[in-house]
């Protein structure tokens, strides 16, 4: 079962983390076997939010929520079960420093 | 044909000891809880036709684990005919033959064990676990549970589906934990079950100081997880849950006020319970260093084995303050540590360490804390800042009888 592994941090946290570290744990995971797709992101201050109403498309600066915590990067993980996916979210570096979501993927009924 | 009362007689005991037995065992073959519980109250059906008609069977728990399974699978099928053309062509499979494979004793345990650590697990909510475990490793109803909590019956309901939901969306296994991960998971498991036993010994709201069903719930859950998994600090919980209990009769007066340890009539103090306690403090105390539970429940088998309150071996009781303070400091276990040196070394020393701990901040609102600053002030003569500090502590205490105890102790120093 897939896991998405989100990670927040402090703004003032972004850099804690060396990028070399979240590079090395991203490739461990990867010889695992066990990371389907990885990346950080660019601070909030690069986010624009895209809505659609009454079919037009609405453009606004900023991400969509404002929390002291932002969303730094992101792991998707495929696990066996939550106890997995906890097991590896806690080796995700940044876990150090900030927090992170873990949340199930959720299979579409087309 | 047996006769039908015996047999009835026969089903419902079966219920009492191995509902929750059988329960256990079909999450794990079924994989998920609401169908186990469904499939537990159609075997129970199963059994009250078949029974009378076919005589007991011999082992009814393999029986009952068959039947569930196999009704469940067949509810199934039935589901997916309605989906799905069903053109798999599967013969039925022979659920009837050979129960014993999946109901023998040992893994029927390791399910009671697996349930216990599934319905504890850190990604539920802590008030989920304790729903949880309360309704499926206990078996209590939902109305029950929410009577005992003075929760809403659609609250603990909702709190019980969306943990269930957890479960089974996240996929939390259904597992007990390897070795390397035991002492932290057992820990959440442990922390449930004292939760439970002090809600039903000092209730922290309402009019009555115990609710004695939660306690005894708790204590058949700590000897449940004993014997399952006898760990040290399982050991220890349930010695501390058993000798809190053993006195049980005489905590309270017959107008329902609290009698405080020291003027409690010893003889009506459960020798048994605390024989056990002790017996449970020394098994724990010998597989290496103790944990906090072990600890507390030392302290508590000190106080058991004192003839007389005067007679307490205070200086003992402070040492393993001492020793609880290194293992797991926290500003609670040093107010009761202030207590018990006020005890040896006089009311003086014992105030300057809980006007330590108050000048911090940490229990601001502790009711307690401002109980026992009142006492050693009280005990001090300093009557003004008795009166203060009870006052204080009368404001922070939502539960009946303890707030009659602080009362008659504010009469006594504003008079």
């Amino acid at each position: 079962m897939k896991y998405l592994c989100l990670v927040y941090l402090e703004p003032d946290k972004l850099h804690a983390v060396p990028d070399s570290e979240c590079a090395m744990s991203g490739q461990r995971l990867r010889e695992r076997g066990v990371l389907v797709a990885a990346e950080a992101l660019q601070p909030i201050d690069t986010a624009t939010t895209v809505r659609v109403r009454a079919g037009k498309v609405l453009v606004t600066d900023g991400p969509f929520a404002e929390t002291k915590e932002q969303l730094a990067g992101f792991y998707l993980v495929d696990a066996h079960d939550l106890n997995e996916a906890i097991q590896i979210a806690s080796k995700i570096p940044p876990a150090r420093e900030g927090s992170v979501e873990v949340r199930p993927v959720r299979e579409l009924n087309p | 044909m047996p006769a039908a009362e015996t047999v009835q007689q026969a089903i419902e005991a079966t219920y009492q000891s191995e509902s929750r037995r059988v329960l256990a065992t079909l999450i794990r073959l079924l994989g998920d809880f609401d169908a186990a519980e469904e499939a537990l109250h159609d075997a129970f059906r199963a059994a009250l036709e078949q029974w009378p008609r076919d005589g007991v069977p011999s082992n009814p728990r393999a029986w009952l684990v068959s039947a569930g399974r196999f009704k469940a699978i067949d509810a199934a099928r039935r589901r997916t005919r309605f989906d799905a053309l069903d053109d798999m062509g599967e013969k039925a499979e022979p659920v009837f033959i050979d129960t014993a494979a999946w109901a023998d004793d040992e893994s029927v345990e390791d399910d009671r064990l697996r349930l216990v650590f599934t319905c504890c697990h850190p990604a539920l909510a802590p008030d989920a676990q304790v729903a949880l475990t309360l309704r499926e490793v206990c078996g209590l109803t939902t109305e029950e549970i929410a009577r005992a909590f003075l929760t809403p019956a659609p609250t603990l309901a909702q709190r019980i589906v969306r943990a269930k939901g957890k479960i089974r969306d996240a996929r939390i296994p259904y597992e007990v934990p390897s070795r390397a991960e035991l002492p932290e998971r057992l820990e959440a498991v442990l922390r449930v079950i004292y939760l439970v036993f002090n809600e039903g010994y000092s209730a922290s709201s309402g009019e009555q100081v115990t609710r004695h069903d939660l306690s005894a719930e708790a204590i058949r859950l700590g000897r449940l997880l004993v014997e399952l998994l006898p760990e040290p600090e399982a050991q220890g919980l349930l010695a501390l849950m058993v000798l809190h209990d053993s006195r049980r009769a005489a905590r309270t007066s017959p107008d329902g006020d609290v009698v405080l340890l020291e003027d409690q009539d010893r003889s009506l103090w459960n020798r048994d319970q605390i024989a056990e306690g002790v017996r449970l403090v020394e098994q724990a105390f010998s597989s290496g260093p103790p944990g906090p539970y072990a600890i507390q429940a030392a302290i508590s088998a000190i106080h058991a084995e004192a003839p007389a309150a005067a007679a307490t071996d205070w200086n003992e009781i402070v040492g393993l303050y001492d020793l609880l303070m290194r293992t797991t400091p926290s500003p609670v276990v040093e107010l009761n540590r202030a207590v018990a040196i006020a005890m040896r070394d006089g009311p003086a020393a014992g105030l300057t360490i809980v006007d330590g701990v108050l000048d911090r901040g940490e229990l601001r609102d502790y009711r307690l804390a401002h109980a026992v600053r009142g006492e050693l002030c009280r005990r001090l003569g300093r009557t003004a800042d008795a009166r203060v500090a009870f006052e204080r502590a009368l404001k922070l205490t939502r539960q009946g009888p303890e707030r009659r105890l602080i009362e008659r102790r504010l009469a006594e120093v504003s008079k």
